[in-house]
């Protein structure tokens, strides 16, 4: 009888299971062939969906994907990059190598190593499609370099990040600009400061951020932790976070979960220094009546810590061909610019704009960065994102001390 | 029109129908529980070091040892225990001071016509609307700053999320004392509730200890199960801990969740054998509020033993409506803060109201809306329809076949409820996945139906059974056959209570966030996955919106289980189902 039911089971569900239709893989080399193969497809692109801005972006950039070469986009919102991270790895487990769930990731940093390492991701593929000849690679580095991991073309760069803090001048019109002042500052007006809890990656950003003003030798950060040394190469950061968090939002005793948790803290009066890896989203949050329009944003003295945002395809992608044809298309002068646009989005491009030709320049010369933005020319210097094995030790030492702390 | 389907069922179909039926049962179980089998099973490999995809084939207790080292799991665990077992306590203690206090009473009448609403509202919206009432810059505060509290800036005080937990113990409580009261009033009908109070009432006794006396006894063999399931799904909540519990370090569930969700997938074992411990925990748990029903019986025993009357017991009465009134007034007022919310414009501290109320993010987000809510709907009819389905035909062979419920089929019944989810949805995705049924619209109603065929069929028994059985035997005798009876007699009879568990049923189903996620790979987006996402980013204006979309998806649900039997048998009101 199980049997039986095993049988009907088998014979209702079987007609869901996708239809074999694995072909050769698409080779971006022949674009044309590319192009052919995504139209008709969809692609389900899986991003953290947990800004309503950015959410508005990646639907008009399915749109214009369908309209323009016929690939359908889903976007699959995530509160998680690992989620799809995870999902892909399931997958592998249960043995599905191909019609996987997954066409498309935003990724980078750990989630990119983490995928690398275990081969996870299809390609090489990105540094041969048409629109890498605007990536600018000289000047932007960590296009080819995700938190020092050589990309390989693995992944295709779609944005530019780095942290920018932000104050509300009418309470704060001298924030500190050091990680020195920071201490003093907040001894100052205790409670006025938080970071969001590690391991959330903003969270981390801002001990590696502290690390970078603390110790001495900061170009140990580009190479692999080398374990004889870490513990007295760190160990000004864990001397400066001792004195810090007993003057942090509620002690220490609690922190926020990430960086929209921190800008709602701001919003409500709770603090009054923020940042974030978005230059764009102080004004973007006066826009949108979350943040009052004396908020404007600051970089710290020595620079603050840049890197660049990818999208990579799954091993076992169900469209590969339509990824990359939506990959290509983010990487255009068009949807590039229009992502600088704080009214849309107000994230940093990818590519060497002076390099453009006329037409596709103009696209951002238009561009009108909104009152608390601060123009490129000021958000020097970028500081590289240490190797991602700092990050795993930082993060699993700062639990240690500081997070299992009541 | 069922009435003309019924009597024209063919000979041969009602056969082959009474063969359907007999399978009934075991269907029933095996829809829902096979999912929860399959998932433990997953789970079980990678938590004694086996899951091959990432390189890991040498079983042992690696995993465990990983666990055991991670810093502060033993305060993770204690703290999953501690506030699972504190808010299963003080809901149940509300629950029966409410119903021994105020049964009878108009204030009562007030709560049970409040009780849909509030377990409609799903855990995470309750508990993002108390988080915006209790933080420091929240809308108690707001109210009575600056002129009550001098407070020109929110104080630095830690109220959500303090590290003993008693912010998350209070989110639970406000959902759980709804479900337990409405678990509570079921049983009351089968237990003789007011005789045995009354006796109590003659004899002297004040009316909460003639209650605890001769009622509690009889009735809490009856929601005991209901009283277990709370207590397992307080321990291994996830959304209600994120939002308003501790965070150095989270409960369990939260960190199971966080590893999980490590770039790190070496974790994912850790991860495995943290469910392991949390399925161990909820047993102990389970174990040790065994011993103390026993414990307080005894003490009960002794103390009824004893004599005192406990006369004067007014200002428990008291203490009983306010409990209930704060607990009722959190959700509610939670909800409204929502609502504010996703109207407000510019609103800083410490306004009580936003500076400007706006249509903007109605106007943005309502098409956003639309296409989730017609999948939340899809999916929630077609769960709760096919549970209903399920039960009815269980119902009725049992009916047929003169069987009688048993304790172990209704432990059964309960193991869904019972088995944390975290415990099994991981290990059911990479089972689901290797049998290529996953991702698709139909694998998540096939995952929903694990969780709401319980609550469709302990919704639907009891009025079932109670059922009087000669008005199937006056049909039988007028030559209708058992289907007839079912689809002529009992069926239309019991119309109200179906439709209500059809409601419930549903709500069940809207409420659902990890099932939804693992087994619909992402791509089956509903309300509830999308308010679960958007509130990563934060916005109280969105998560008011999306919040109070999701706690309204199953009112009309509810609001259709009232209409529709009192137009249906406007003319038909003496026909009752029972009593």
């Amino acid at each position: 009888m199980i049997r039986r039911l095993a049988l009907i089971a088998a014979l209702t569900l079987a007609p869901l299971a996708a239809p074999d239709t694995a072909t050769a893989e698409p080779d971006p080399a022949d674009w044309p062939a590319v192009l052919a193969e995504a139209k008709g497809q969809t692609v389900y692109w899986h991003a953290w969906g947990g800004d309503q801005r950015i959410n508005a972006y990646i639907e008009w950039a399915g749109a214009e994907a369908e309209a323009r070469f016929g690939v359908e986009v889903v976007h699959v919102k995530l509160s998680d990059t690992a989620e799809a991270v995870s999902r892909v790895l399931a997958e592998k487990a249960a043995g599905t190598l191909e019609e996987g769930a997954v066409d498309l990731i935003w990724i980078n940093g750990e989630n990119f190593a983490a995928m690398k390492e275990n081969e996870l991701l299809f390609g090489p593929w990105a540094e041969a499609l048409p629109n890498w000849q605007y990536v600018d690679v000289e000047g932007k580095p960590t296009v080819v370099n995700d938190f020092t991991v050589p990309t390989e073309g693995l992944e295709a760069p779609w944005g530019m990040a780095q942290i920018v803090f932000y104050h509300d001048t009418a309470v704060t019109p001298d924030p500190p600009r050091t990680m020195a002042n920071f201490l003093d500052w907040l001894q100052a007006n205790p409670g006025r400061f938080a970071y969001p809890e590690p391991p959330n990656f903003l969270g981390t950003t801002f001990l590696k951020q502290a690390l970078y003003g603390l110790i001495e030798d900061p170009s140990v950060l580009a190479a692999p932790v080398d374990e004889a040394a870490y513990a007295d190469t760190v160990a000004p950061l864990w001397t400066y976070l001792d004195a810090l968090t007993p003057h942090l939002w509620r002690e220490g005793r609690a922190y926020p979960q990430n960086g929209a948790r921190l800008r709602q803290l701001m919003a409500d009066g709770e603090i009054e220094i923020g940042f974030t890896f978005d230059a764009g989203e102080a004004s973007a949050a006066i826009a949108n009546f979350e943040l009052p329009d004396t908020v404007r944003t600051f970089i710290l003295e020595n620079g603050t810590i840049g890197n660049t945002s990818f999208v990579a395809i799954p091993f076992n992608a169900s469209a590969p061909a339509g990824a990359m044809v939506l990959a290509n298309f983010l990487m255009s002068p068009e949807a590039q610019a229009r992502k600088q646009d704080p009214t849309h989005w107000g994230s940093g491009t990818v590519l060497d704009i002076d390099a453009l030709p006329e037409e596709e320049r103009a696209y951002f010369d238009a561009i009108d960065l909104g009152v608390a933005t601060l123009p490129p020319e000021e958000l020097v210097p970028v500081l590289p994102e240490p190797h991602p094995s700092w990050m795993v030790r930082i993060e699993r030492d700062w639990t240690e001390r500081y997070g299992v702390g009541q | 029109m069922i009435e003309r389907i019924a009597s024209r069922v063919p000979e041969r179909f009602a056969a082959r129908a009474e063969a359907g039926l007999r399978l009934a049962p075991l269907l029933t179980l095996t829809v829902m529980l096979g999912p929860v089998a399959a998932g433990i099973l997953g789970t079980l490999g990678p938590a004694f070091g086996w899951l091959p995809a990432l390189g890991a084939e040498t079983p042992g207790f690696g995993p465990f040892a990983a666990l055991f080292d991670q810093p502060g799991i033993g305060i993770s665990a204690r703290l999953s225990l501690v506030t699972g077992i504190g808010a299963t306590l003080i809901s149940l203690a509300i629950t029966l001071l409410v119903v021994a206090a105020l049964q009878g009473t108009r204030i009562f009448g007030l709560i049970e016509r409040l009780l849909s609403p509030l377990l409609a509202v799903p855990h995470a919206a309750a508990a993002f609307g108390l988080a915006f009432l209790i933080a420091p810059s929240g809308w108690i505060a707001r109210l009575f700053s600056p002129w009550a509290t001098g407070w020109e800036r929110p104080p630095d005080i830690l109220t959500a999320q303090d590290p003993a937990g008693l912010a998350l113990i209070a989110g639970l409580v406000v959902k759980e004392v709804p479900f337990l009261l409405l678990m509570t009033l079921a049983a009351l009908g089968q237990t003789d509730a007011r005789r045995r109070r009354l006796a109590g009432l003659c004899l002297g006794y004040g009316p909460i200890a003639a209650w605890f006396y001769g009622v509690l006894p009889g009735l809490y063999a009856q929601i005991r199960l209901p009283v277990y399931a709370v207590l397992a799904y307080s321990m291994s909540t996830v959304e209600v801990a994120m939002i308003l519990g501790p965070t150095t370090p989270a409960p369990l569930s939260v960190r199971l969740i966080d590893w999980m969700n490590d770039p790190d997938l070496g974790l994912r074992l850790v991860a495995a054998a943290g469910a392991i411990l949390q399925m161990a925990l909820v047993g102990a748990a389970l174990l040790l509020w065994r011993g103390g029903e026993i414990g307080v019986a005894h003490l009960g025993r002794r103390l009824a033993a004893g004599g005192r009357r406990f006369g004067g017991d007014a200002w428990l009465r008291t203490t009983a409506g306010l409990l209930a009134g704060l607990s009722a007034a959190a959700v509610i007022l939670g909800i409204a803060g929502l609502g504010v919310w996703s109207f407000a414009g510019l609103w800083r501290f410490p306004e009580a109201l936003p500076d400007t109320l706006t249509m903007r993010n109605w106007a943005r987000h309502g098409d956003g809306l639309l296409a989730p809510a017609i999948t939340t709907c899809i999916i929630g009819v077609a769960a709760a329809s096919l549970a209903a389905l399920l039960a009815i035909a269980c119902l009725e062979t049992e009916h047929r076949h003169g069987e009688r419920p048993t304790s172990r089929s209704l432990w059964l019944l309960y193991t869904p409820l019972l088995v944390p989810q975290t415990g099994f949805l991981f290990g059911l995705q990479i089972t689901a996945s290797a049998a290529g049924f996953e991702r698709g619209i139909v694998a998540v109603i096939a995952t929903h139906l694990v969780f709401v065929v319980p609550y469709v069929f302990l919704s639907l028994s009891g009025p079932w059974r109670v059922w009087d059985e000669r008005q199937s035997l006056a049909a039988a005798c007028l030559g209708a056959s058992p289907w007839r009876v079912l689809f002529a007699v009992r069926l239309p009879m019991l119309l109200a209570p179906l439709l209500t568990a059809l409601a419930v049923g549903f709500a069940v189903s809207v409420g659902q966030y990890l099932p939804t996620l693992l087994i619909g790979a992402g791509r089956v987006a509903t309300l509830t996955t999308e308010a679960v996402a958007l509130s990563a980013g934060g916005d109280r204006r969105l998560i008011g919106l999306y919040g109070l979309a999701q706690a309204a998806a199953p009112l009309p649900a509810f609001a259709l289980a009232l209409a529709l039997p009192a137009i249906l048998f406007r003319r038909r009101r003496g026909m009752t189902v029972a009593r």
